[in-house]
């Protein structure tokens, strides 16, 4: 189904603009399933398997956390 | 719901608000896929109506969903579906993104989970309910390392000792030096200009907030990204803020600025 909005196209959205939201946005209500996994930890979980394409995520994570104030 | 199903959760809604879409609406939602090719489909839970689909424990259960969230075209696949029908139903009614891989064991463990939280819920949904987030992320601009280097070669360094002293070794380190001095200058001068883009951008948003910039290898840019942050919009001021990032981008050379959206409302939809 089309969106009705303009935009761009959903196979157009570069996946690492989309997990920058989905992984750190949305509304967490935990379930007992989630309870470890909706939080923090699904973050790390992910990260890692971006981790394991490309290799300096964490250094530039690092040094763009001390070029943006 | 046998034992091996679980509910994926997309996003939250008013009481009733996707209901009559299916009703009204020529049944959008009885086409849109979901997660692991599902049906999408609207449940009343803990005061909200909820967008669900079933998923199977044993791919998306706590201990297989650790294990999968590390494979990346899993991890994509999943991103996208979930993306694919929270787009699509953000554009047909009010609703808070559920945070990707919300899932639940039941029904009755979804409504729990909600009416214990359905003030703060609700309040959520009022702020960006309806509302859209535009992207906007800001690049060092490739040019402007070669242009800066040129001009304070000669002056700068040049003053320090009288030309024609020491010898080749001694002049290469001088332009070197130079040269990360510049670097380092417009780097700084960007790193201002990234910061008053954001400010300025900020003024005429709900709210907003910086992700972590990208790396190279995930931004698919060469060049540093300085900036990368997300604005909430009442959907009927997208128009002007993209004219706002394109005056932007006109007043600030040494940035390359992008815009991304409109989305729905992910990174608002929490409590920060």
């Amino acid at each position: 189904m089309d969106s009705p909005r303009a935009g761009v196209p959903a196979e157009r959205i570069a996946l690492v603009d989309l997990l920058d939201r989905l992984l750190a946005g949305g509304v967490v209500v935990s379930g007992e399933i989630t309870l470890s996994v909706a939080d923090v930890d699904l973050v790390t979980i992910s990260l890692r398997a971006l981790l394991a394409s490309v290799s300096s995520l964490d250094e530039s994570y690092a040094d763009a956390e001390r070029a943006i104030p | 719901m046998t034992g091996n199903s679980g509910l994926w959760a997309y996003a939250i809604t008013e009481p009733g608000g996707g209901d009559a879409l299916t009703k009204h609406g020529g049944g959008h939602l009885s086409r849109l896929t979901g997660v692991a090719g599902a049906t999408v489909r609207t449940v009343a839970a803990g005061g909200f109506t909820v967008l669900v689909s079933d998923v199977d424990l044993a791919e998306f259960g706590e201990v297989a969903l650790r294990r999968n969230l590390e494979n990346l075209t899993w991890l994509e696949e999943v991103a996208r579906a979930h993306h694919h029908v929270i787009d699509a139903a953000s554009g047909l009614f009010p609703l808070l993104p559920t945070r990707l891989a919300t899932v639940y064991s039941s029904h009755a463990a979804m409504a729990a989970a909600l009416a214990r939280r359905q003030e703060e819920l609700r309040a959520a949904l009022r702020r960006v309910g309806g509302r859209v987030e535009w992207g906007v992320k800001a690049y060092l601009a490739p040019q402007q390392d070669a242009r800066d280097t040129e001009q304070p070669a000669g002056g700068q360094v040049g003053g320090e000792t009288a030309p024609g002293e020491g010898g080749a070794g001694l002049a290469y380190l001088k332009r070197r030096r130079a040269q990360l001095n510049a670097g380092e200058r417009s780097a700084r001068a960007a790193l201002a200009g990234a910061r008053a883009v954001h400010e300025e951008l900020s003024g005429r948003a709900a709210q907003a907030r910086l992700h972590p910039p990208q790396s190279p290898q995930l931004s698919g840019n060469q060049m540093p990204m300085l900036l990368n942050t997300a604005y909430l919009l009442d959907a009927s001021a997208s128009d002007g803020f993209a004219s706002a990032v394109a005056a932007a981008a006109t007043a600030h050379p040494e940035l390359r600025l992008e815009l991304t959206g409109p989305w729905p409302p992910y990174s608002f939809a929490g409590e920060d």
